[in-house]
């Protein structure tokens, strides 16, 4: 089996870390060997995070280079477009289309992209979007969006949609345990979200 | 911070760790009895840990130079000790370690120095192996969490068997990557033997001094000798001879990735390097190529010694060394790379993301006043508050390094020319950086009477780096109470006159404006602190957010240049004034699940369209 390539994506503070941290520690659950890394620098501040996972039964550099992740998971729909170029040609681009305009942008120094999904997709890639947040705000809490997204893209990891789920219960049962029911209700939702 | 209770995992554990997590562990495994640092990216989270295993003693030091000087000073009562910091920390602390290479250690001393390689949050990027060639010592190279843990205890059993201190070289990619390890049983801990007073080994005066270099340079040769035959030291056999690899750190882990048959000598102790073994691997191949990040340092050692070697002639000396790198700087080595460059896809052209200052944060009124002032240089440090160089503010001038503006602006004032007569010089410095190496400019601001108005941000943490606690949060490492500086009397004792010293709240930007604007017209040294605190500590009360009418808002855009990220700009008019000139207007509204409640944009609002806002959801900070 060859290594498995996975990149979270998304701005400082939105949960991109936590959510590579428990994709990391299903598949240390599953026996494989797991780097994790981040490019995130001073990214508590509002900039870019970019989390590249990587496991397999043997996993040497930590970093995931152009063009070769099989999945990219983005927490927003433009920073998805900016890393969409680490896919495969074949691999999948999972989108929560929320769009978080920078001062940056807000200040008219830069242009937000009209369809970053379109963008993705005119790649060839196979792309899914949906609105995580909505799903999250359905829910009453804006932090579940990183459950909900890592629940969009379970059927389309090397092991079942239910080692991840079990996976992030058991953190929250460990961490937060009045948070668990409503994760894996967040789980499901994002699984069901990403199949329409 | 608040900080929870820790059961350490037991010996046996398999763990997903950060390498800075697995030196933590490592650290209280060998048995250390002190461990301090300051915090700095990438190095940060070590002493983090450190602190949250029992049984040990760990602090956060006012600056790296003291962090290793409380390392030294447990080492020679007999403790094993650690210090950890960011490459630029050693710059600090060089002064002790200079020295420190003269007098040796009792107790085990590892100093782990972590390199921003690639500038992820930096301002420069040193290459910290030098030190072991500048200052005589062992450097120690993991690639990996699980050799982080391992080469820690290893460095502490070096730094006894050779009475030296022992640099444990990191990088970012040791650090911050997580992967399994393996951790094994806590050693006895060492007893502290307790100090043996010896001035011709502990007081370094010249005529002592002199008489230890001689036995440096004797355990730098019997160092070298180790470097031949340690484990740490290994040579991996490959089937493709026409290139072997020496390399050491994560760059092991790129090459190995990138070429499975080829033959790698891998250093784990660098410095001294193994020349004999070198000597006989390049024998075996058909071309030596060494990869080190980042200068040209192995290469040149290798070369001296009469040994033919490539490296830096056909690799980049600065930033990663990633595989999509390496193959495309071999193609002259190994033609069938010659594809790799085309087949890399090419990156979707989108807006920069700069980091921005947080919403609500203290420092955006100071920013905010700072940039509607004219004719004045702002020199900068180093913290959050550097971001005060980029938009919307664009209001600091200089950054060079922790406790610099205060140097720089005394210098600016005393050299000014013509040109700058007019000029007011302004020094910005946040609580921990002045605290760092701040209060030695001031001083020197206020003993050489320099025309510098100072800004002092206190924001009670160390903000950049995550909201470590320090002497202006009144917490230690723990979190437990300690005593909490006063800024005003530590500026009045260092000679700043009591009515030049003014502390104000960053919200309320009338005051703010007021106060800096007679302080810059008195000729002499004037503080100005600041008093509120960082948005990300547990000592900062949110309130009610706020929104913008629609209806009442005019598009003056005032509001937008406070730089607030929870501040969003729906429309954009162009519009002919009656003085005929073209003005562009930017309409609003305030992200109300984001926005604390600073009520910093009110102030500029020109047609009070902004007001408490109805709260529709559970406020959570995106």
């Amino acid at each position: 089996m060859k290594t498995t390539n996975i990149l979270v994506v998304g701005i400082g503070g939105q949960g991109v870390m936590t959510a590579s941290e428990i994709l990391s520690e299903a598949a240390i659950s599953q026996g494989f060997e797991v780097k994790k890394t981040e490019v995130a620098g001073m990214s508590q501040r509002g900039g870019v995070v970019s989390s590249h996972v990587r496991f397999g039964p043997r996993v040497l550099s930590p970093e995931i280079a152009p063009g070769e992740a099989e999945i990219l998971v983005g927490f927003e729909a433009a920073e998805a477009m900016r890393w969409c170029h680490y896919l495969r040609p074949k691999g999948v681009a999972m989108v929560n289309q929320l769009r978080l305009t920078p001062p940056i942008v807000s200040l008219g120094l830069f242009d937000y992209p009209d369809d970053p999904v379109a963008a993705i997709r005119a790649r060839g890639v196979e792309t899914h979007d949906f609105d995580a947040g909505a799903i999250a705000r359905e829910l009453g809490d804006l932090r579940l969006v990183n459950t909900i997204m890592l629940g969009a893209i379970s059927d389309h990891l090397p092991f079942s949609a239910e080692t991840l789920k079990n996976c992030i219960i058991a953190r929250f049962r460990a961490r937060k345990p009045a948070m668990a029911e409503l994760n894996a209700k967040a789980f499901d939702l994002g699984k069901a979200a990403a199949k329409v | 911070m608040s900080h929870k209770p820790f059961t350490p995992p037991p010996a046996g554990s398999r763990l997903l760790m950060s390498g800075n997590e697995a030196i933590a562990r490592a650290v209280w495994d060998a048995g250390a009895r002190v461990a301090a640092a300051y915090p700095g990216t990438p190095s940060t989270e070590i002493l983090e840990n450190v602190a949250r295993y029992p049984d040990l003693y760990s602090e956060w030091s006012v600056n790296e130079k003291v962090s290793l000087e409380v390392a030294i000073g447990a080492s020679v009562t007999g403790a094993r000790s650690f210090c950890a910091m960011k490459h630029v920390g050693l710059n600090v602390a060089a002064d002790a370690l200079m020295t420190l290479t003269l007098t040796g250690v009792v107790g085990g001393l590892v100093i782990a120095v972590a390199d921003d390689v690639g500038f992820s949050s930096s301002q420069n990027e040193q290459d910290s192996r030098f030190w072991g060639r500048f200052a005589h010592l062992p450097i120690v190279e993991p690639a990996d969490s699980q050799e982080a843990y391992a080469m820690t205890l290893a460095a502490f059993d070096l730094s006894e068997k050779f009475n030296t201190p022992v640099i444990l070289r990191l990088t970012t990619r040791v650090c911050h990557v997580k992967c399994r390890v393996d951790i094994g049983e806590r050693a006895v801990k060492r007893a502290a033997e307790g100090f043996v007073k010896n001035p011709s080994r502990w007081v370094m005066v010249p005529a002592n001094a002199q008489k230890r270099v001689p036995e440096v340079f004797a355990r730098e040769k019997a160092l070298r000798e180790e470097s031949e035959t340690t484990e740490l030291n290994r040579l991996e056999p490959g089937a493709d001879k026409r290139v072997g690899f020496v390399t050491s750190g994560p760059a092991y882990m790129h090459v190995r990735e990138t070429f499975p048959n080829a033959p790698v000598l891998k250093l784990g102790l660098s410095h001294p390097a193994p020349l004999d073994k070198i000597r006989a691997f390049a024998g075996a191949v058909d071309t030596l190529v060494v990869v080190e990040e980042t200068e040209q340092l192995l290469e040149g050692e290798i070369r001296a010694a009469g040994i033919a070697a490539r490296g830096k002639d056909i690799l980049p000396a600065a930033g990663e060394l990633p595989p999509y790198i390496l193959r495309k700087s071999l193609v002259s080595l190994l033609p069938e790379l010659a594809n790799a460059d085309e087949t890399s896809p090419v990156a979707l052209k989108v807006f920069p993301r700069p980091p921005t200052m947080c919403v609500a944060c203290p420092h955006l009124g100071v920013y905010y006043t700072l940039s509607q002032l004219r004719n004045v240089t702002i020199a900068g440090d180093i913290g959050c508050y550097t971001l005060g160089a980029g938009h919307p503010w664009n209001a600091l001038d200089t950054t060079i390094c922790m406790g610099a503006s205060m140097g720089m602006a005394l210098g600016m004032d005393k050299g000014r020319g013509p040109d700058d007569e007019k000029k007011k010089i302004i020094a910005v410095i946040g609580d921990s950086t002045f605290m760092h190496m701040g209060m030695q400019g001031l001083l020197d601001i206020a003993y050489n009477r320099g025309n510098v108005t100072v800004l002092l941000l206190d924001n009670r943490t160390v903000g950049m780096t995550g909201g470590q606690d320090n002497p202006a949060s009144g917490r230690d490492i723990h979190g437990d109470e300690a005593p909490r500086v006063d800024f005003a009397k530590i500026v009045e004792s260092l000679g700043i006159a009591p009515e030049h010293i003014h502390v104000v709240d960053p919200y309320i930007l009338p005051t703010l404006f007021k106060t800096l604007r007679e302080e810059t017209k008195y000729d002499g040294p004037s503080v100005i602190i600041t008093n509120r605190p960082c948005v990300l500590i547990d000592e900062y009360k949110q309130e009610p957010s706020y929104e913008v009418i629609e209806d009442k808002c005019t598009g003056c855009g005032n509001c937008v240049e406070i730089g607030c990220p929870a501040i969003h700009v729906t429309r954009r008019e162009k519009v002919v004034k009656p003085s005929g000139k073209e003005v562009e207007l930017a309409f609003t509204r305030i992200e109300t699940a984001a926005c604390t409640g600073c009520g910093l944009c009110l102030q500029p609002c020109a047609p009070d369209a902004i007001k408490p806002a109805v709260p529709t959801f559970p406020v959570t900070v995106v």
